[in-house]
Formats: structure tokens, sequence, C-alpha cells
């Protein structure tokens, strides 16, 4: 797995629970590092005996704690670059959710070690998407889930979104959306002021 | 005729239109090179600059495949690669084509940012509505922004790792007790010296009683004095000579460009002073002292590391067998025997 998502990790339990309670989970799982690197590749096992011990030491299920993380990813102020990368993903949230299919391209112009799920976005009516999260990591559309509720968030529009099982046994993201401009959007200029 | 040119009126607002869409950076320019429609992001950045019916020089020079100021310069160029400079702000240049539209509809010159893209975007305040929905110029600014973001993270590292090997270099080049530099960096210390043919001298240092302190007191405290002393060397020393702790209770210094004996004798003196000094620890006092002996690379016409530490190393024998808490100097016809090192010791 890629060292970004190991320290996105770390660094979502850091400034969420704070230093110990991420020093408990480092000596749960047993991890032979104690703080990870965003440019090197770390085993895939890792990731998951963090998660399972994080979710252990903090008593809430992974896929709440995914979600959080999600979540966390967009709208904590320290990654607010991921929060810019994904704005060029379209002008509104509609835009934004059409261009999901090609996220793992987007990813991998960056960081061509970068594994993205598989993601397909269909409009199932005017304001309806169905986002078919297409992966053997079972709960990584959680993680997904969290995202898209803070980049929501980040246009100003008002959503329902609901994660199930489709008939395929593939996890589903069904996205309604209610209002477009319900709040104010985070401001984003294409080019970073410097 | 009127018809005719009522037709001809609205085919030309189509395709000013159309141009609008496919090519939002661009210039339709009439028979003498007269602006007669200016693109949405053109007129965006530069609209208080130029305007409906202005030459095209008022606004932009041409810079490659030529400099020209005729507009038959420009037209001779008709679909080879243009650079150009908008006349209001020279510094932001721009790529081009002109093609003909026809008699009736006159040139397109159709422009982009190129390189300059991500200023332009800064300056002109440009959002995505601004480029054309087959430009790249999005994905190219994504790009830069991603390139940077992992740069960043890159150089982040790089600094960690290269903390990282400069702490591990100091321990494997320190005395984990006293700090001091270790054997293996007087060694390497050593070779540098003598490769770069500078004078200095070597002392070593051996302590006199310090078995004693061991023996009654603990090893804690002979670590103790380990510590003091390391501490008393580093005192008497310049910033650049080189104290180093070889083994249990020997000392070298190397005293880079430093060969009056005079000096390095009074040197000697002041250690062995300072080191008499009793030590506390927890109450006792712990009484030692040193034996020194030195040996100078003017000495030698050919210096060599064994060499010189075999010499020190007499020269300190020497210093034992007068009686201890003392100092010499190695004399070339000094001749110690095996025998009577055993004896010392």
């Amino acid at each position: 797995m890629h060292g970004l998502i190991n320290r996105a990790f770390q660094s979502f339990v850091c400034d969420t629970y704070g230093e110990a309670i991420w020093e408990t989970i480092v000596r749960k799982a047993a991890l032979e590092v104690t703080t990870f690197e965003a440019m090197l590749v770390y085993d895939d096992q890792i990731l998951f005996d963090m998660i399972r011990a994080a979710s252990e030491t903090l008593q809430k299920p992974c896929s709440v704690l995914l979600e959080d993380v999600g979540t966390y990813l967009v709208s904590h102020p320290t990654s607010g670059g991921l929060r810019r990368l994904l704005r060029f993903g379209g002008d509104t949230f509609g835009d934004f959710l059409l261009t999901l299919d090609d996220m793992p391209d987007w990813a991998q112009l960056a960081l061509p070690e970068l594994y993205i799920p598989p993601l397909e976005v269909r409009q199932t009516g005017p304001d309806g998407y169905r986002i078919v999260v297409n992966s053997p990591l079972a709960g990584i559309a959680f993680g997904i889930l969290g995202v898209l509720r803070a980049m929501a968030d980040d246009y100003g529009a008002l959503v329902l979104m609901d994660l199930a099982k489709g008939e395929t046994g593939l996890d589903q993201i069904e996205v309604q959306l209610l209002d477009v401009k319900f709040a104010k959007a985070r401001e984003f200029e294409l080019a970073h002021s410097q | 005729m009127t018809v005719q040119s009522h037709d001809f009126n609205a085919d030309v607002c189509q395709v000013d239109a159309v141009l609008d869409v496919v090519c939002p950076m661009h210039v339709r320019l009439g028979a003498g090179g007269e602006i007669l429609n200016i693109g949405p992001t053109l007129r965006k950045c530069w609209s208080q600059h130029f305007a409906i019916g202005d030459p095209v020089f008022d606004a932009f020079s041409m810079l490659r495949p030529r400099a020209g100021d005729k507009f038959s310069d420009l037209i001779e160029t008709a679909g080879q690669k243009l650079h150009l400079a908008f006349v209001a702000n020279p510094e932001t240049r721009l790529k081009g084509v002109l093609v003909p539209l026809g008699d009736q509809l006159g040139y397109l010159l159709t422009l982009s940012f190129g390189i300059g893209v991500i200023d332009a975007v800064r300056r002109f305040d440009l959002t995505s509505a601004d480029f054309a929905h087959t430009d790249l110029a999005i994905e190219m600014l994504y790009l830069v922004e991603a390139k940077n973001a992992v740069m960043d993270e890159t150089k982040k590292l790089n600094l960690r790792l290269q903390s990282a090997r400069e702490a591990a270099e100091e321990q494997a080049f320190a005395d984990a007790l006293t700090g001091l530099s270790n054997r293996r960096a007087l060694d390497q210390m050593l070779e540098q010296t003598l490769t770069q043919g500078n004078d200095f001298a070597l002392m070593q240092i051996d302590l006199d009683h310090f078995k004693a302190v061991n023996d009654t007191l603990g090893h804690a405290a002979g670590d103790h004095v380990l510590t003091a002393v390391a501490e008393i060397l580093r005192d008497v020393t310049r910033s650049d000579d080189v104290v180093t702790r070889i083994g249990g209770d020997e000392f070298v210094i190397l005293f880079l460009g430093l060969v009056d004996r005079e000096r390095l004798g009074t040197i000697a003196s002041r250690v062995i002073e300072r080191i008499e000094v009793p030590i506390p620890f927890e109450g006792e006092m712990c009484r030692i002292s040193a034996s020194a002996g030195t040996t100078l690379s003017t000495y030698y016409s050919d210096p060599t590391a064994i060499q010189m530490l075999a010499d020190a190393d007499r020269a300190l024998y020497r210093s034992k067998s007068l009686g201890r808490a003392q100092h010499c100097f190695f004399k070339p016809e000094q001749d110690i025997t095996l025998a009577q090192r055993a004896e010392d010791q």
C-alpha cells in the first residue's frame, strides 16, 4: 500500500485522537515502524492491522472509522492539498461526480504507484447518481463515502448518500443531489496563490 | 441584395459564436488586419487595452518566426507556429496560429498561453470556464499542483533521511559513554591528516589508579571518572583538536598543526594536574592521575599512523616507568623492551 494512505491514517488518528492513542495503536498492531513516510510503499497487511487495532482501541466499527478518515482527508486543514486536487474534477458537485470514473487515471498521473479502486459512475436520474466501487479491498467504499460527503460540503451541495451492496455484490453508493447551491462553496482558484 | 446581406451578417455572427466556444482565445481579423471579433477569454484578460476596430499590431507584437509589424508579415506565416507578446504586458508570451477564413470572413488568429498558463491563470483570475472544454490547461494545472505536493513530501523525506544518516554516522564515530570520538574516528582523522601532509602531534594518555577506583567503588564510579576526564580533555584542548577514547582508560589527542614541544608539554602538565583533582562520586572521592606520551609528525620523514601510535605508546610507557603522573616525548633512540613494559604493568 502506498505510504500516502498509511501516513494519512496516522495523521487522522493523531489529529483527531492524539499521539498517545496513536502509540497505543502502534503497539496493539505490533507495527515495526512508529511513523509512516508518505513517499515510501508499505506492505498491505500493515494497513489492515492498523485499521483493526484502531477499531479496537477506539471502540468504533471499521466502517465508521474509514468514513471518518475519508472526511478528514478532504476537510482537515493539514490535508488541504487533496481537497484542491479533487476540485480540479469539476465546477459543480454533479460535474465532480461524473469525473470519478477518471479518478484512478488522475491519481496515477500524480503518483504512478498509488492504488485507487476503479469507480463506475452512472446517472440514475436528473439528480441521482450511482457509484459502483469495484475493489477487492473490503471497506474501501466507506472511505470513498467519507471523501464524497466532505466534497459535497466543499461544493456547498446538499446531498443524501447511502452505501449498500448491489446485485453484483459490489459496494454501491447512491447519491441524491437535493440542492447544488445549498451553502456557499469553499473557495477554489485554479492556480494556488503563492 | 438586402436579404443576402442580412443572411451574411447572420452567418458571421454564427461563425463568431462558434469561435467563442471552440477557441475562446481568438481574434478574427479583417482583410486590413483590423480586429473584428475578440474571444471571451481574451476579452476577460485585456478588454481595457484593445477593442474591435483596432489594428492587430496595436494589441500584439510578433516575435517568431520573425519580428514584424506589417499585417502582410503576419499573413505570410499562415499555418505556422507563432510566438507573440501582448503589447500591454510584454512579459506574457502567447503561442498562436493564423489561418485565413476566406475573403469575406478575414483571418482567424487563435492563441494560447503555452507554458505560461499558470501565471496567466493567477494574473487574470481565470477559471475552467475560460478554457475550451478540449483544452488540457486544467489537467496541466492539476499536474503542476500534484507535482509540487509530491516534491514537497519528497524534500521532507530527504531531509529526514539526511539527518538520520548524520545521526547514525555520529553514533558510529562516537564513544557512547563520554561522547568523545572513538578509535574508528581517530583512524580516519589520522589517515586524513597524513594524506593532507599537515604537521600534528599525537598524545596518548592513560589513567593511573583507575583500576583501583573500579575495584573499590564500582563500575558506576569508574564511568563517572571517565566522563569527568573526557570533560577535562575537551576543556584543555582547542575546538579543532581531536580528542578520542580508544579503549577502557586510554585516550588519544590529535593536535592539528601543533608541534611546539613547549606548548604541548604545558598542555600535558595541565591535563595531569586537573585529572589529579579528586573527583567526588556519591560521597566518596575518586583519586586518580594520568601518564602521557607524545610524538610529533615532524620526527618522521614518512610518518605512518601505525608507527606514530606505537611511538606515542612507547613515550607513554616511559612516563609510567619513570614513576607515572608525568609526560614524555618520544625519543627516536628510546627503546623499551617488552619485558620492561610487562614489568610496568
